[in-house]
C-alpha cells in the first residue's frame, strides 16, 4: 500500500526532471535560429575595444526594429527582416568584419532598445532613433544618417489636416519610449496620447479605431500609409527628427567607425542608391 | 539604487494608474461574480442545451490566455464595427475571464449542498429558482467564499493586462515611467509597492475570513 | 476579413513556430516551478527555522504581484542590476518565480491535509521525521494536491503569452506579427484561441484521466 502510494509522486517529480533536461537541449540548439535566447559575447565585459570584440566574435550584433515598414519589418512567410535600417547594418558589418552577412539582428522597440544596449545584448541601435540631448546622456550617437520629423497618420476622409486640428480630446496614438510622445503633448495642451508596445500595434489599434491619429515620424507613416492606403500622412512635419545610430556611452571607436562609413557611403553615392531604394526619392540636400 | 523621489516626481502618473487599476478590479469584481452565478446555474440547470452553454462557457474562457480573451474585445470586435476603448475591453475580458473560474467555484460549492435537501425543497412546492435562491445559493456561498477571494486577489493582479492595451492602469504608467526615465528598477519597484498596498490587505482579508468560516463550520 | 489569406501556409507554419517556443517556456517552467514549489512547500510545511519564514515573506510578496511586473523585471531590471540575462532564461526565471510560489502554497496546503493521526503512527512505528514526510505525508498530500496543482499548469501555459511583451518569438507575438493585416485580426484571434483551447483542454483532460483510476 505504502509503495504504491509512493509511485505517483516518484513519477511526477522523475518526468520533471525529464522534462527540464529535454527542454534544456531544445532551448539551446533552436534558441539561435529564432534570434531570440542566445547569449550574444559576455554582457557587462570590459567596455573598451568594442570593435575588437566584434571583430573576434566574427559578427556584428544589431538592434533594429521588427515592426517598421521601410525601415525594419519582419516578413512573417520568410523570416528576414528588411528596410533601411536593416541595409546600414549589413554595411557596417560589411565595413567592419568584410562581409555583410557576418550580421545578427534582434528585435528592439523604441522602449526596450535602451535597455538592450547597455545590458551589452545589441552593438548598436539602428532602429529610427532621434538623436536628443537626454537620450545622449546615455548614449553615444553617430551623425545623423536620417532626416524625419514628426507628422500625423489618419484615415483618409479624417476631418484632421494638420497638428492645429489637434485637440486636447482628440484621440492620438503613440508608441512608449519615443520622442514624438512628448513632443505632440507639448504641442497640444492636456492631451494624452495613448500608448501601445510598438508602431505595428499603434497602427493595428489605429485601425481598429481606437484613435482618430498616430503620431510619429513622417518616414515611419509614409510606411504604414503604404501598408494600407486608407490612411494618409497629413500635415507636413512639424518637429525636426535626426536619426542616428547610438553605441554604449564611451565607444568612441565604433561612433568614428560608424561615422567614417557614412561619409563613404555620402560620398560615393551608396547612401543616395540606398536612401531611394526605399523612400522612392532622392535624399534631401545637405 | 531605489529612489523614491521617482513616485513623488511622477506622483500624478502612478495615482492615475492606482487609481484606474482600483476601478478596473472593482467593476470585474461585481460584474465577474454576477456573470459567474449565472454561468454556475447554468451549468447545473436541467435544460441540457442550457447546461451545455454553461460548460462551454467555462471551458472556453478557462483555457485561452487572458490576453488573448482582452485581445478579442479590443482588436476583434472592432473588425465586426463595435470600438471598445483599452480600459473598458480590458476590464470587459478581465470580468469575462474571472467569471469562468468563479462560476466553477460556485458550481462545486453547489455541489457540496447535499441534494436531499434540494429535492426535500422540490417536494415542498418551490420551483428549480425559488430552489436555488432560497435553500442551494446561501449554504453553496458560504462554501466558496474562500476559493472565490482567492479570484479576486488574482483578479487585482491580473488587471495589469490593461497595461497592454494602454488602459492607463498602474502597469501602463509603470511602462512609461520607466521609458521616460530609463530608470526600469526603480520605475518598477515603486508600482509593485502599489500593486502589494492593494493585494497585501486583500490576501489579509482573505485568510482571515477562511478562519472564521472554518471555525463556523 | 480575409480568412483565406490569413490561414497561408507561411502564416500557419510561422504560428508553429511561435507554439514550439511558448511549449518550450511552458514545460520548462512547469518542471523548475513544479521542484522548487515542492521544496518550499515542504520547507515550510516543516517549520524548518529562519528558512521556513524567509521563505515565507517571499512567497506572500510573489503572490501578491502581477506576473506581467515580474516578467519585466526580469527581462530588464535585472540586467540594470548588474545581472545579464538571455531573454528565453529571463522569461523562464520569471514563470517559475511566479508559478514556484502558487505552488508551494498549494503543496503546503496538501501536505496540511494528512491526516496527524497518519503522521504519528509513522512516528510512532519508527521512522525518522525525514522518512514520514517523504514515504508517508508527501505521497498522500500531493495526490489530493494533483487536481489543483494540473489547473495551475494551465494557468502557466496560458501565462507564457504575457511573455508578448519582452518580443520574446511565442505563439502571441507571431500572431501579432501577422495581425499586422488588419484583414487578418479576426481570423487569427480566433485560430490562436483554438490552438491554446486544444492544448490546455488536452492537458486537463489527461489529467483528469490520470485522476481517476485511483481508489
Amino acid at each position: 500500500m505504502k509503495q504504491r502510494q509512493g509511485k505517483p509522486f516518484t513519477g511526477i517529480l522523475l518526468v520533471c526532471m525529464l522534462l527540464v533536461l529535454s527542454a534544456c537541449g531544445g532551448g539551446n540548439s533552436s534558441g539561435g535560429s529564432g534570434g531570440e535566447g542566445t547569449v550574444t559575447g559576455g554582457a557587462g565585459e570590459a567596455e573598451s575595444g568594442i570593435i575588437a570584440k566584434i571583430k573576434e566574435r566574427g559578427k556584428l550584433v544589431a538592434g533594429v526594429k521588427y515592426d517598421t515598414k521601410l525601415f525594419g519589418l519582419k516578413d512573417p512567410g520568410t523570416g528576414v527582416v528588411e528596410g533601411f535600417d536593416v541595409d546600414m547594418a549589413k554595411a557596417l558589418a560589411k565595413k567592419l568584419i568584410g562581409d555583410e552577412t557576418k550580421l545578427e539582428l534582434k528585435e528592439v522597440t523604441s522602449k526596450t532598445r535602451m535597455p538592450m544596449l547597455n545590458n551589452g545584448e545589441i552593438d548598436l541601435i539602428i532602429a529610427t532613433m532621434t538623436i536628443t540631448e537626454d537620450r545622449k546622456k546615455e548614449v553615444d550617437f553617430s551623425d545623423v544618417y536620417f532626416k524625419a520629423g514628426q507628422s500625423l497618420l489618419v484615415k483618409k476622409g479624417s476631418p484632421i489636416r494638420s497638428i492645429d486640428d489637434v485637440t486636447a480630446d482628440t484621440k492620438v496614438l503613440g508608441v512608449k519610449g519615443a520622442t514624438s510622445i512628448k513632443n505632440i503633448e507639448e504641442k497640444v495642451d492636456g492631451l494624452r496620447v495613448q500608448q501601445y508596445e510598438n508602431y505595428q500595434e499603434a497602427f493595428t489599434a489605429l485601425r481598429a479605431g481606437q484613435g482618430e491619429v498616430l503620431t510619429t515620424d513622417n518616414a515611419i507613416l509614409f510606411g504604414m500609409s503604404q501598408q494600407d492606403p486608407n490612411y494618409e500622412v497629413v500635415g507636413g512635419t512639424f518637429t525636426d527628427e535626426p536619426y542616428g545610430i547610438a553605441v554604449k556611452k564611451g565607444e568612441t571607436g565604433l561612433v568614428e567607425a560608424v561615422n567614417e562609413l557614412l561619409k563613404e557611403m555620402k560620398d560615393s553615392g551608396e547612401y543616395a542608391k540606398q536612401y531611394e531604394k526605399w523612400m522612392g526619392e532622392a535624399p534631401p540636400a545637405e | 539604487m531605489i529612489d523614491f523621489a521617482l513616485l513623488f516626481d511622477y506622483s500624478e502618473e502612478y495615482m492615475e494608474g492606482l487609481r484606474n487599476t482600483l476601478y478596473a478590479s472593482l467593476i470585474a469584481l461585481a460584474g465577474s461574480f454576477m456573470l459567474g452565478t449565472i454561468v454556475a446555474v447554468l451549468r447545473m440547470t436541467p435544460v441540457r442545451p442550457l447546461r451545455w452553454l454553461g460548460r462551454a462557457y467555462v471551458e472556453f474562457f478557462r483555457n485561452i490566455p487572458l490576453l488573448l480573451v482582452v485581445y478579442i474585445f479590443f482588436l476583434g470586435l472592432p473588425a465586426l464595427g463595435i470600438i471598445l476603448s483599452g480600459f473598458v475591453s480590458g476590464t470587459i475580458g478581465l470580468t469575462v475571464y474571472t467569471s469562468a473560474y468563479i462560476a466553477e467555484a460556485i458550481r462545486a460549492g453547489i455541489m457540496a449542498v447535499p441534494a436531499g435537501q434540494s429535492e426535500a425543497a422540490r417536494s415542498s412546492g418551490l420551483t428549480y429558482i425559488q430552489t436555488m435562491r432560497h435553500v442551494v445559493l446561501p449554504q453553496a456561498i458560504k462554501i466558496v467564499v474562500p476559493p472565490i477571494s482567492n479570484q479576486f486577489l488574482n483578479l487585482v493582479k491580473n488587471s495589469s493586462i490593461l497595461g497592454v492595451v494602454s488602459g492607463f492602469d498602474l502597469m501602463y504608467y509603470a511602462d512609461i515611467v520607466n521609458s521616460e526615465t530609463y530608470q526600469t528598477v526603480n520605475a518598477l519597484f515603486m508600482a509593485a509597492l502599489l500593486y502589494l498596498l492593494l493585494t497585501i490587505p486583500l490576501s489579509y482579508a482573505t485568510r482571515l475570513l477562511e478562519k472564521r468560516l472554518a471555525r463556523t463550520g | 476579413m480575409d480568412f483565406i489569406g490569413a490561414y497561408s501556409p507561411d502564416n500557419l507554419s510561422f504560428l508553429m513556430e511561435g507554439l514550439g517556443m511558448t511549449l518550450r517556456l511552458a514545460l520548462l517552467a512547469i518542471a523548475l516551478s513544479f521542484i522548487f514549489g515542492c521544496l518550499i512547500g515542504a520547507i515550510r510545511y516543516a517549520r524548518v527555522p529562519v528558512l521556513s519564514q524567509v521563505l515565507g515573506a517571499i512567497v506572500g510578496t510573489i503572490r501578491n504581484l502581477p506576473l506581467l511586473l515580474l516578467i519585466f523585471f526580469a527581462r530588464f531590471g535585472l540586467p540594470e542590476l548588474g545581472l545579464p540575462i538571455t531573454p528565453f532564461w529571463s522569461a523562464i526565471l520569471a514563470l517559475t518565480v511566479f508559478e514556484a510560489a502558487m505552488i508551494s502554497e498549494l503543496v503546503r496546503s496538501g501536505l496540511q491535509s494528512v491526516e496527524k493521526g497518519l503522521v504519528e503512527a509513522a512516528r510512532a512505528s519508527g521512522l525518522s521525521y525525514m522518512q514520514t514526510l517523504w514515504h508517508i505525508v508527501l505521497p498522500i498530500g500531493l495526490r489530493r494536491m494533483v487536481p489543483p496543482i494540473v489547473s495551475q499548469f494551465i494557468s502557466l501555459l496560458k501565462d507564457t503569452s504575457l511573455v508578448v511583451i519582452v518580443s520574446l518569438a511565442e505563439l502571441m507575438h507571431n500572431a501579432k506579427i501577422i495581425m499586422a493585416d488588419f484583414d487578418f485580426v479576426f481570423p487569427i484571434l480566433i485560430l490562436v484561441a483554438s490552438i491554446y483551447f486544444l492544448v490546455n483542454y488536452t492537458l486537463s483532460q489527461v489529467a483528469r484521466r490520470l485522476e481517476t483510476p485511483q481508489h
